[in-house]
C-alpha cells in the first residue's frame, strides 16, 4: 500500500495518543485534526453531530434501516431480531458506523469500537459521506437534509395518532400494502417539492380534506351527454403514472384522508432515501477514499503513529477486499472496493497519468486531481459516474469481465473481457448494471376506468425480455387493499396483444 | 464543527414497540411454536423462555421484482481463464441475481426458517392468554389475611435501635442555631466594639474589661447549649400494612390403578404442568400435593406419583376423602386458596361414584376455588363421568373434560380455563 505522494513536510510534532481506549477528550483531539484537514482538501460539510451508542441501540438504528425515529411496524421488529440473531451467532459484525442524511448529520459512533477505529469512522462518515451529502446533485434535489428528522418525528407521531384512533391492524395494513410499493413511491423523472415540516403540519388537515371531496367530485356520475360513437373514451390518467403511490394518494376513490397522508409519509421517505440508492458506489467510495486520504495526511504530519495506521490500514483493507467471482465470498461486487478504487485512480489519472489514460481521459488527465474529484463527486450517480471514469487500469486490477446470458439458449456466453476491444464494452454493462430503472421493474399505472367498474390497470414493461418476479400476485393483494376495486397487470406478447398477466381478485383462467 | 453527545445510557429496547408488534402480527404461528413446545418441558421448568421457529416463507414482503427469463447483462472481477466468445453451460441456478435487492438486510440465504427466542414473560404470556383465574375476584378482596410491615415516615418516640442519625443530626443543628443566632449576633456586636476600642488611640481600660467579659459569658452561654437533645431524636416508624394472600394450594389426584399406564399418567402430567404454570402467575408460593389412588388413597411426592406402578381396582372417593381431610388439617380455606385436578381414566367401581359426587358437592367445592376433571380414556364414559355431569350444572367452580390423546391436552386445558364471557353467578 502506498503512502500519498503529496509532501507534508514532516515537523517535529508530537503525536495524538495512540492508546486503544477512546476518551471524549480524546475524541475531540482526533476530531479537530480530522477537520482541519478536511478543510485543507475543501470537504464541505453540514455540522457534525456524533453520538457515541452502544452496541445494542447500533442493532436498534440497523433495525430502523438508518432513521433515526421510526414509526412503529412489526417489519422493523423483525429486522432487529433478525440482527440481533446473526450478532450472537456470531455470523455478522455490526458497522462500525451509521451515518444520516440531515443537518446537523448524525452520525453513530459504537462504544466498543477502539480509538483508530473511531478516527476512521470520523474521517469516513462525519467527512466523507457527510460531504457527499452535502455536494452531490442528486441529495441537492432529492432531499432536504435540515427537515428530515422533522418530518420523520412527525410520521412517527402521526402513525401513532392513527394507531389510536383507527386501530393498529388498521394502520399496520395500509403500512404494509405501501411498503409493497414503496419502490413505485418515487418520481425517477420529476424533481420532488421540498419537505417542510411547517406547510406539511399546517397543510395536513386541509388537504386531507380537500383530497377527500376531490376524488368524491371525480368519481361522481355526472349525467352524460350521449357520446358519439367515434369520440375516444377518455382515459384516465391522461398518461402513465410511474409513480404508483402518489397516483394511490391522489386519486383511490376510498381511502380514508389518514390512510392517505399514511401514503404520503411512506412516499417521502421512499424519495429521501432514493439518492442513497443511486449513489451507493459513489457514496462508499467518496467516504473511504477521505478516510485514507485524511488519515495518511496525519500520518505525514506525525499526529498520528505507525501503531495507528497499521490498526487502521488492517480494517481499510478488509473494508475495500473485493473477492474473486469463484471466491466462496463473492457476492457481487463491493461497493465500497470499486467506489475506492476509482477515486484513487481519477487521482492517479491527474497526477500521473500515462499515455492510456491521455487518451481515454483526455479532459481530466494532468488536471488539478482535487478539482477533479470534487467536480466527479457533485455531479453524478453511479452509473453515469462509471460509465465516465472507469479506466483501462481498474478494469484490469478488477480483472472484470462480462457475461451475456440469453435464457433461449442453454449456455452463458463470455461477451467481454479485460483487453482493449472490452474496456468499453465491460465499462458499459457494469454502468448499466448500476442503472436503477434497470433493476427495479417498470411498472406504470395505464387506466383507471374511472366511467365503469373502476379496474386498475398497470402495464408492465420488460427489460431485456425479464419476467415480472413471481411476487406479483401477492404484492397485487396489497395494492387491491388500497385501491378498493379490481386491479390487473397487463404485458404486451410478442405479437403485440395485450395479455393479462396478473390480477386481483384473481380471475377465473377463461376470462 | 462538531458536537458528541454520549447516547449511551439512553433508554434500551428502542425497538421494543416494534417487537411487540411483530409477535402480535405472527402470534398464530408463534402460538403454535409455544404449544409445541409445553410438550417438551419438565414440571418446574418454568423460568426459561422458548425459541419460536417460524417458516420463512410466512415473514416475506413482497415487492414487485425482476423474475426468470430474458437477458440479462452481468460483470463479475476476477476473470482467470475466460475470452471473449466463451460459452459455459449455464450454472446452476443462483439466488438473488438482479432481483429482489430493495431488502439487504435480509439476505439470508439458504434459511427456510425464522428462528428467535422469546423471554420466559413473552412464553407464559403467550400461553395463556385468554385464560383467567377461575373465581379469583370473587374473593380475591375479602381475604386480607396477612401482614407486611412496611417503612411510613418518622416519629420522636421508639426504641434506640431504629434510631436515624442523619435526621436526628439534622434537629440537632437546627436547635443549635434557633437556640444561639440572638447570642452569636450580640456576640458579634461586642467583638466588633471590642475591636473598634483597640485601634483607638486612648486605653479604655475599663470598658475594655467589662466588653470582655460580657464576650467570655456570651461564649461561654453558648457553649453551654447541648449537642444533642432528645427533643432532636428521630426514630423510623413502620407500619402494618395488609396485602391480600398470595398462598395456593394444587391437588393433584390421579388414579393409579392398573388401568392407568405409563401414557395415560404422561398426558395427566402435563395436565398438572400446564396448570402449576397457570397459577405461578398468579400466586407467590403454591403448595402442591399428590394425591394418589387405587382403592385406598395416599398423599406421594412428585416422583413417586407419576412413575411408581400400582395394581388393583379403584374407588375414587377415597382420594377426595383424604383431600377433604388434608383440607381440614392443614390448609384451612380462609387462608389458601384451594385448587384441585383430578384425572382418571375413567374406572371406577360403581356404587363409589354417587359418593364421589356427595363429598365434591358437600365437601370439597363449597372450599375450593375451582376444581378440574379430566378424563383420559379412548372408551364410553363410565358411572363417574355420569355422576360429575351432575355436579358441572349444579356448581360453578368445577369443570370437565375428556381427553383422548396427547395432542388435546392443550386445547382441553384452554378450554377449562377460558375467559367465561358472562359474569359469574355469584
Amino acid at each position: 500500500m502506498t503512502m500519498p505522494t503529496n509532501t507534508v513536510e514532516k515537523t517535529k510534532v508530537t503525536p495524538l495518543d495512540d492508546r486503544p481506549d477512546w476518551t471524549f477528550d480524546l475524541l475531540d483531539q482526533y476530531q479537530q485534526e480530522i477537520a482541519r484537514v478536511a478543510d485543507y482538501y475543501r470537504l464541505d460539510t453540514y455540522t457534525n453531530q456524533i453520538e457515541v451508542i452502544t452496541a445494542e441501540q447500533m442493532m436498534d438504528a440497523y433495525a430502523s434501516v438508518g432513521m433515526p425515529i421510526g414509526y412503529s411496524h412489526w417489519t422493523f421488529g423483525k429486522k432487529f431480531i433478525q440482527t440481533e440473531q446473526n450478532y450472537k451467532r456470531g455470523q455478522m459484525g455490526l458497522a462500525y458506523e451509521i451515518v444520516i442524511n440531515s443537518s446537523p448529520c448524525i452520525s453513530y459512533l459504537m462504544e466498543e469500537n477502539t480509538m483508530t477505529m473511531q478516527a476512521l469512522v470520523m474521517a469516513h462518515a462525519c467527512y466523507g459521506h457527510n460531504s457527499f451529502f452535502k455536494g452531490n446533485y442528486l441529495f441537492k434535489s432529492w432531499t432536504d437534509a435540515s427537515s428530515i428528522i422533522d418530518y420523520l418525528l412527525f410520521a412517527k407521531n402521526y402513525i401513532a395518532e392513527c394507531e389510536q384512533k383507527y386501530g393498529i391492524s388498521e394502520v399496520e395494513s395500509t403500512l404494509d400494502a405501501c411498503h409493497a410499493l414503496m419502490n413505485h413511491g418515487v418520481d425517477r423523472y420529476k424533481r420532488p417539492q421540498k419537505i417542510s415540516l411547517d406547510e406539511e403540519l399546517k397543510r395536513q388537515s386541509e388537504r386531507a380534506e380537500y383530497l377527500q371531496s376531490q376524488v368524491n367530485a371525480l368519481w361522481r356520475t355526472v349525467p352524460q351527454k350521449e357520446k358519439k360513437e367515434s369520440e375516444t373514451k377518455y382515459r384516465f390518467p391522461k398518461e402513465p403514472q410511474e409513480n404508483i403511490l402518489y397516483f394511490i394518494e391522489k386519486n383511490a376513490p376510498l381511502l380514508k384522508p389518514w390512510q392517505r397522508e399514511i401514503v404520503r409519509i411512506v412516499r417521502k421517505i421512499s424519495q429521501y432515501f432514493y439518492p442513497q440508492k443511486q449513489t451507493q458506489v459513489m457514496n462508499e467510495g467518496w467516504a473511504c477514499f477521505w478516510h485514507y486520504t485524511i488519515l495518511n495526511h496525519l500520518y505525514d504530519e506525525g499526529l498520528v503513529t505507525d501503531k495507528f495506521m497499521l490498526e487502521f490500514l488492517h480494517s481499510h483493507t478488509n473494508v475495500v477486499a473485493q473477492p474473486e467471482y469463484n471466491s466462496k465470498f463473492y457476492s457481487g461486487i463491493n461497493p465500497y472496493a470499486l467506489g475506492f478504487n476509482m477515486f484513487i485512480d481519477i487521482r492517479r489519472i491527474c497526477e500521473n497519468p500515462t499515455e492510456e489514460d491521455k487518451e481515454y481521459f483526455p479532459e481530466i488527465a494532468g488536471s488539478n486531481w482535487l478539482d477533479t474529484i470534487h467536480f466527479a463527486m457533485e455531479n453524478f450517480k453511479d452509473e453515469s459516474f462509471i460509465s465516465q471514469y472507469l479506466s483501462p487500469k481498474l478494469i484490469r486490477d478488477f480483472k472484470l469481465f462480462h457475461i451475456h446470458d440469453d435464457s433461449d439458449n442453454n449456455y452463458v456466453e463470455i461477451g467481454a473481457i479485460h483487453n482493449a476491444q472490452g474496456y468499453k464494452k465491460v465499462r458499459e454493462n457494469l454502468a448499466n448494471q448500476y442503472n436503477l430503472s434497470n433493476i427495479e421493474v417498470n411498472i406504470q399505472v395505464v387506466d383507471a376506468n374511472i366511467d365503469g367498474d373502476r379496474a386498475l390497470t398497470l402495464r408492465y414493461t420488460p427489460h431485456n425480455d425479464i419476467e415480472l418476479g413471481n411476487t406479483k400476485d401477492e404484492v397485487l393483494k396489497h395494492l387491491h387493499y388500497l385501491w378498493h376495486f379490481d386491479v390487473k397487470i397487463i404485458q404486451e406478447t410478442k405479437s403485440g396483444e395485450d395479455k393479462v398477466i396478473a390480477s386481483c381478485p384473481q380471475k377465473k383462467k377463461d376470462d | 464543527m462538531a458536537n458528541f453527545i454520549d447516547r449511551r445510557l439512553n433508554s434500551k429496547n428502542k425497538s421494543t414497540v416494534n417487537r411487540q408488534r411483530f409477535l402480535r402480527r405472527y402470534k398464530n404461528q408463534i402460538k403454535k411454536s409455544v404449544s409445541d413446545a409445553i410438550n417438551q418441558r419438565g414440571v418446574t421448568d418454568i423460568h426459561s423462555g422458548e425459541n419460536i421457529v417460524i417458516p420463512k416463507r410466512d415473514l416475506s414482503e413482497p415487492v414487485f421484482h425482476q423474475g426468470d427469463g430474458g437477458i440479462k447483462d452481468r460483470v463479475h472481477p476476477g476473470n482467470d481463464q475466460f475470452s471473449t466468445g466463451d460459452q459455459i453451460p449455464r450454472p446452476p441456478k443462483q439466488q438473488g441475481q438482479g432481483a429482489g435487492q430493495g431488502d439487504a438486510s435480509d439476505s439470508g440465504e439458504g434459511e427456510d426458517e425464522f428462528t428467535f427466542s422469546i423471554s420466559k414473560e413473552e412464553y407464559l404470556d403467550l400461553l395463556f392468554e385468554d385464560l383467567e383465574l377461575p373465581n379469583l375476584e370473587k374473593n380475591q378482596l375479602d381475604k386480607l389475611i396477612e401482614y407486611k410491615t412496611v417503612r411510613s415516615g418518622y416519629c420522636a418516640e421508639g426504641m434506640p435501635s431504629n434510631i436515624d442519625i442523619v435526621k436526628s443530626l439534622q434537629g440537632s443543628i437546627a436547635r443549635r442555631i434557633a437556640m444561639t443566632s440572638s447570642k452569636r449576633r450580640k456576640l458579634k456586636e461586642l467583638e466588633q466594639q471590642l475591636t473598634a476600642l483597640n485601634e483607638d488611640k486612648h486605653d479604655n481600660i475599663q470598658k475594655k474589661r467589662s466588653l470582655i467579659s460580657e464576650i467570655e459569658a456570651l461564649k461561654n452561654k453558648i457553649a453551654k447549649v447541648p449537642f444533642i437533645d432528645t427533643f432532636d431524636l428521630r426514630f423510623r416508624n413502620y407500619a402494618k400494612q395488609a396485602v391480600p394472600t398470595s398462598k395456593a394450594v394444587m391437588f393433584c389426584l390421579m388414579d393409579v390403578s392398573g388401568s392407568m399406564d405409563q401414557a395415560t399418567k404422561e398426558m395427566a402430567k402435563r395436565f398438572y404442568i400446564l396448570l402449576y404454570l397457570f397459577l405461578s402467575r398468579t400466586y407467590k408460593n403454591i403448595d402442591v400435593v399428590y394425591i394418589r389412588h387405587h382403592t385406598q388413597a395416599k398423599e406421594v411426592d412428585e416422583q413417586e406419583f407419576f412413575y411408581s406402578q400400582e395394581t388393583g381396582g379403584t374407588i375414587a372417593s377415597s382420594a377426595l376423602e383424604l383431600m377433604n381431610d388434608i383440607i381440614t388439617e392443614r390448609y384451612s380455606d380462609n387462608q389458601w386458596n384451594i385448587y384441585g385436578a383430578q384425572a382418571s381414566d375413567g374406572d371406577n367401581w360403581a356404587d363409589d361414584s354417587p359418593r364421589c359426587q356427595a363429598i365434591l358437592e358437600q365437601q370439597i367445592l363449597p372450599k375450593s376455588r375451582y376444581f378440574s376433571y379430566i378424563e383420559i380414556t379412548q372408551r364410553a364414559h363410565q358411572t363417574l363421568w355420569k355422576h360429575y355431569q351432575q355436579v358441572e350444572q349444579s356448581t360453578d367452580n368445577f369443570a370437565m373434560q375428556h381427553i383422548k390423546s396427547v395432542e388435546d391436552i392443550y386445547p382441553v386445558f384452554r378450554e377449562l380455563f377460558k375467559k367465561s364471557t358472562q359474569s359469574s353467578a355469584a
